[in-house]
């Protein structure tokens, strides 16, 4: 076996060659990719019947005031010549400035992804704890009523719409309860008081030992996380229970059995061991989704994070700030997608 | 001790205390206001620029004007701020200021009259949105060096293009665009001939009460109390202003005491603090109205018996009383209540019959299908909602058309609309600011592009009109120019395409300590310098 | 009698007679064992009861969804006449839950057509054809998978207006890639086993064989997918109706619902509620139908 691969390989270029075109290959990938992502926006943007300059000028603007901001915006030149100096502006790392905020879009990102980042992590890890062994659980007990309580778990997340979820969360453990923090990242009074370090509230507090101010952040991420959480742990949980399903019936898992290993190291030694690549390429997947789709979970938790403002750039023709957040997001989702693939190359042999 | 290390045993120990309680029962510092409020139209603080709500209340809050009001006392009208007195000349064409001596600049630097000159040239050159105000007197870029000149370090003097009310120019002096930067400082920020602008956009140089803190778009506006302002350093040390969407998000920060002030509830949600404790509602009749408006362009709309009729399917009350409750009254003329030359006649209710008799007289007895352009605003849209009830039952079919604030008034300023459902605010504390724009359009030709004007938008020719409007303003006796609008109102509630609805009267939640705050009533913005508590 | 026991013994054969009959009979045998499967059984009759409300709407409703009565607005359920209370304009909650059944099975039934069919075409060509297409279309495929997918929808509604058809367009846009995908894996696997080779000799050209013999070998597992995505585009649709961007007023959409009685959530609980639990249900169903067919046509995730 091993000979007849060096044999393979020998006839072909040397394994260095091949390698460079391999990542030659994947950047061309992602680079196209980002380039289509980047002309599907901005070709929306222009057909998009929402005035960008009317976001700048204002209701009362006069036509002259009106026409110089129009000319400033480079509206008066051709499409193609529009996004050909947008490209060559993103590749320079230049997202150009949004008309919303009036900061530059790479500025704005900066403050928001963290944001979003620390919710999706705390969501992913959430999920991740909680939702695969409850996976392995329900393949491990299959059909018991363990199984049947986490398949219900699961479908209820997969069926719960986030926003109301939400609404009435708050409601009840905020407004009823008191048990959490409110809307935002922080109580207002406790903001701007620890140095930026990540961006990452829970973290930079940490760093500064400040507690008092971690336990707010904690206190106001708990809610939105466990909600993200949730839906996370939902597929997850399915995901793990399919995977280790497979796994359980395969024969070597039998003869584990007949050798007489215990039922626990042949679950979590043997079993789990064998679906950890795949777990990990769901997990990123999972991931993915939840630093692009918390939408609506930052809107109604007034989390200042990319999703929200993507969205309400959008709907004031901000395309600056669209296109911006949409590429960081795209590229995210590329990378991670990237990664897990390769992770699947290296450990999984049948992809070999 | 690595970074890594200390952060694990940090965030271990982070847990174990968060774990014991959550939310500490919290109230804000003493000397700190937290005001929630929507922010998100912030773009600029530059007072040349800045032309929103928020906007507008930071900015009274850290520039000083010539002439300005006494958020103690906003009946009073206009009182001296940085210039202690001024005299018009005899032509009535020329006001001369004399600046208050003493005064500094939060950067230390004096206040002198070379630094008004500067701010409002400033503003006429920069020519953004608001100049308007300023440039309806004449001024140019070209002609401001003759126009408004410091003519020492003391005084200054500013000559319009003919004689006009002199109440009408100082009060649009009160307006944001009065703003006096320190030039000194401005100017070292000078970039590519700007001016400033860019650089005023995040940062401040004015010499009022505060100075900017920080500000982050969308989510939160910081002010520092400016100690050595003239007028005594300000009790509030911080305010923060956070943007908070919701009224209910709001109304929960209140109850809870997070925050001190809740600028944005709704009426339900106003009535749902009645019983709480420490709190407490207060009432500020603002200068904003909402109307609809009907395009002269659409052949049935054109229709003065339609109009009329239109007129008469609204059912005002019905809107006041229940979801507008509290928050809007019944107003049917184009000056709030509080202006001078405002009135209070109420010539419209709801009357189906009488509505569809003149719809049949109109020859539109079958009725007639229409469009209904609506920004994506819970009230607003409640408000058509309504209006398409109402109209249905005479037989007017309207299809409503939601689009986000750009959408909608790219559509109303391309006159491309049939009936709109809007909102207005005046710019500055003068009759004029509603007049010249409800009843005032000289040339209704598209090619005009007068797209800044109400009367323009809905394509309404009405040159007499226009022409009494111009003779208002140049009215020196105050009487006889209340006397004036008065009769231009009662004639453009008979004839106009447009039917004033409500005028607002904005609630605010209030912690029951606080006291002196202002939202600056239907003439200026909020101020928070008296503000205790 | 006799009669059901004889269909039902034809249906059970172990020797069918003709193609039809095996295939009737293999229908059968999946239904036996689907009914067996009690949560899937309630998923559906909870979707066959919203089919016929949707379709009694005008007989079920206790009141005219539009009609407004602006002095009996905000009214608790249980008040008289109004069984779910009334909302903001005093309209009767349950007619307007009623009526929004519609909205939300056309909502679905159109996306259930419109992307699995497209996503159907581009993988199975992609997948059967190669090359440089397949490399283009996967291109696009991945440019669309790499877009937040509500932005996306949302780009799409500004663009075009809001209204529920374009919500419908915008949703199908971000919900079709996953099926090119799949379907193009399937293709790839199917393209060249032994039997698609032996139909090519005898002649059969490329678009008999990716109508005839590809694409019925992809359906199961299509439905599979597009009963447990059900649920992902209801709740898209009531984001988008959520956010405004949907179904405009004065339409019952049940997002819409919602983000009118959002702003009522502290004293009237129920106007934003109501809706809220009436998509949770429906999703649910789809939910559980879904999770019930993947064990019947799914063989992988189901051999006990």
């Amino acid at each position: 076996m091993a000979m007849a691969t060096q044999t393979e390989k020998g006839r072909q270029m040397s394994p260095f060659f091949q390698q460079i075109i391999g990542i030659a290959k994947v950047l061309l990938s992602i680079a196209a990719t980002m380039l289509g992502l980047l002309f599907v926006t901005f070709f929306i943007g222009r057909v998009m019947p929402i005035d960008p300059v009317l976001s700048i000028v204002g209701e009362r603007a006069t036509k002259e005031v009106y026409d110089a901001a129009y000319i400033k915006l480079g509206l008066d030149k051709p499409l193609i010549v529009q996004f050909f100096k947008y490209v060559v502006d993103v590749v320079q790392g230049d997202f150009g400035q949004s008309l919303r905020t009036g900061f530059p879009v790479s500025d704005d990102i900066k403050r928001l992804f963290p944001a979003t980042l620390e919710l999706a992590t705390l969501g992913t890890l959430i999920g991740v704890f909680v939702g695969v062994p409850l996976g392995v659980i329900a393949a491990v007990k299959r059909g018991s009523w363990i199984d049947q309580v986490a398949r219900v778990v699961a479908l209820i997340g997969y069926s719960m719409p986030v926003f109301w979820l939400g609404m009435i969360g708050l409601l009840v453990f905020y407004g009823q309860l008191g048990w959490i923090g409110g809307p935002g990242r922080l109580d207002i009074f406790y903001e701007d008081i620890i140095p930026t370090v990540t961006g990452m509230i829970l973290i930079d507090s940490a760093l500064a030992q400040d507690w008092g101010i971690f336990r707010n952040a904690i206190s106001h991420i708990i809610l939105p996380a466990c909600l993200l959480g949730y839906y996370s742990l939902a597929y997850l949980s399915r995901m793990t229970r399919s995977f280790m399903l497979e796994q359980m019936s395969a024969e070597y898992v039998i003869t584990a059995r007949v050798k007489g290993l215990s039922e626990w190291a042949v679950i979590w030694k043997h079993a789990f061991g064998n679906i950890r690549v795949q777990l990990i390429t769901v997990i990123a997947l999972s991931y993915a989704g939840l630093l692009e789709g918390s939408v609506l979970t930052e809107i109604i938790f007034a989390w200042p994070g990319i999703g929200s403002y993507i969205t309400t750039s959008l709907l004031s023709a901000d395309m600056n700030a669209v296109m911006g957040g949409t590429v960081v997001v795209g590229l995210v989702f590329v990378l991670l997608n990237i990664f897990s693939d390769l992770l699947y190359k290296v450990f999984d042999p049948r992809a070999k | 001790m690595n970074v890594f290390n200390r952060l694990l045993t940090s965030a271990a120990f982070g847990v174990a205390v968060g774990l014991t309680s959550f939310a500490a029962v919290a109230d804000t510092p003493p000397n700190m206001l937290v005001i929630a409020n929507r922010i998100d139209d912030v773009t600029t603080l530059d007072p040349a620029q800045s032309f929103e709500f928020a906007g507008g209340d930071a900015s009274r809050n850290i520039y000083s004007r010539l002439v300005n009001f006494d958020p103690a006392d906003l009946s009073a009208g206009y009182k001296p701020d940085l210039a202690e007195s001024w005299d018009v000349s005899e032509d009535g064409k020329t006001i001369t200021f004399h600046m208050r001596p003493g005064v500094k600049f939060a950067s230390g630097n004096p206040v002198t009259a070379a630094d008004a000159e500067f701010s409002l040239r400033r503003a006429v050159t920069l020519n953004k949105t608001p100049s308007f105000i300023l440039t309806q007197f004449g001024f140019t870029a070209e002609n401001v060096g003759d126009t408004i000149k410091a003519t020492d370090d003391m005084t200054l003097q500013i000559t319009t293009d003919k004689r006009y009310a002199t109440s009408f120019v100082l009060n649009c002096m009160t307006a944001t665009i009065g703003g006096i930067v320190d030039m000194k400082t401005v100017m070292e920020h000078e970039a590519d001939g700007d001016l400033g602008n860019e650089w005023l956009r995040t940062n401040t140089a004015g010499s009022g009460p505060y100075v900017l803190g920080s500000w982050k778009p969308n989510e939160s506006l910081t002010l520092t109390a400016n100690p050595d302002y003239y007028g005594g350093a300000p009790a509030m040390e911080r305010v923060v202003v956070r943007h908070i969407q919701e009224s209910a998000t709001q109304r929960l920060l209140l109850e809870k005491g997070d925050i001190d002030i809740a600028r944005n509830l709704n009426p339900d949600d106003v009535a749902g603090l009645g019983g709480v404790d420490d709190v407490k509602i207060a009432n500020e009749l603002r200068g904003r109205l909402m109307y609809i408006s009907l395009n002269q362009k659409n052949e049935a709309l054109s229709n003065p018996k339609v109009v009329e009729a239109i007129k008469y399917l609204i059912d005002y009350d019905g809107m006041a009383n229940s979801f507008l409750k509290g928050q809007y009254t019944v107003h049917q003329a184009f000056l709030p209540r509080t202006y001078l030359g405002e009135i209070a006649d109420k010539p419209y209710s709801l009357n189906i019959e009488k509505a569809k008799a003149l719809l049949a007289e109109a020859g539109y007895g079958d009725g007639f299908e229409i469009g209904l352009f609506v920004r994506e605003a819970q009230e607003r849209i409640e408000i058509a909602t309504s209006l398409q009830n109402t109209f249905a039952q005479a037989g007017i079919t309207a299809t409503m058309t939601v689009g986000t604030g750009k959408q909608i008034l790219g559509v109303y300023r391309s006159r491309e609309h049939d009936i709109y459902v809007g909102a207005w605010g005046p710019d500055y504390p003068d009759p004029n600011t509603n007049a010249g724009t409800f009843a005032f359009n000289p040339d209704n030709s598209d090619e005009a592009g007068a797209t800044g004007l109400l009367a323009w938008r809905n394509a309404w020719h009405i040159p007499e009109m226009s022409n009494a409007t111009l003779a208002a303003v140049e009215e020196g006796d105050r009487n006889t120019r209340g006397k004036m609008y008065e009769a231009l109102q009662r004639e453009h509630q008979m004839v106009s395409p447009f039917a004033v609805m409500f005028q607002k009267n904005e609630q605010n939640g209030l912690g029951s300590e606080v006291e002196g705050f202002s939202m600056g009533g239907a003439i200026t913005g909020a101020g928070y310098w008296k503000v205790t508590k | 009698m006799s009669e059901t026991q004889s269909l039902r013994a034809w249906l059970l054969t172990e020797t069918p007679t003709s193609r039809r009959h095996a295939k009737l009979s293999a229908i059968y045998h999946a239904w036996l064992s689907f009914r067996t499967n009690t949560m899937a059984m309630i998923g559906l009759i909870i979707l066959v009861l919203l089919v016929v409300v949707a379709v009694v709407a005008p007989w079920l409703a206790p009141a005219d969804p539009f009609a407004q009565t602006l002095a009996n607005r905000l009214q608790p359920p249980g008040t008289d006449g109004h069984i779910l209370g009334t909302d903001s304009l005093g309209r009767d909650l349950m007619s307007r839950l009623i009526y929004g059944s519609r909205i939300t099975l056309y909502i679905v039934g159109l996306v259930a057509l419109i992307a699995p069919i497209t996503g159907l075409l581009v993988g199975t060509v992609a997948g059967y054809v190669g090359g440089f297409t397949d490399m283009v279309l996967m291109r696009i495929t991945d440019i669309f998978l790499a877009f937040p997918r509500l932005v996306l929808a949302l780009a799409f509604v500004a663009a075009l207006g809001a209204g529920i058809e374009n919500a419908v367009l915008a949703i199908s846009l971000t919900a079709w890639p996953p099926y090119a995908r799949m379907a193009r894996a399937e293709t790839l696997t199917i393209r060249s086993s032994d039997y698609i080779s032996a139909i090519r000799l005898q002649g059969a050209g490329p678009l008999r064989i990716i109508t005839k013999h590809i694409w019925p070998l992809c359906i199961s597992s299509l439905i599979v997918r597009v009963t447990l995505d059900m649920a992902g585009i209801i709740l898209a649709a009531a984001g988008l109706g959520f956010l405004g961007l949907g179904a405009q007023p004065p339409s019952p959409e049940w997002g819409a619902m919602i983000s009118e009685g959002r702003r009522f959530i502290l004293d009237h609980w129920w106007v934003a509620t109501v809706p809220g639990l009436a998509i949770f249900t429906v999703s649910l169903a789809f939910n559980l139908l879904g999770d019930g067919l993947r064990d019947v046509l799914d063989p992988k995730d189901s051999e006990k």
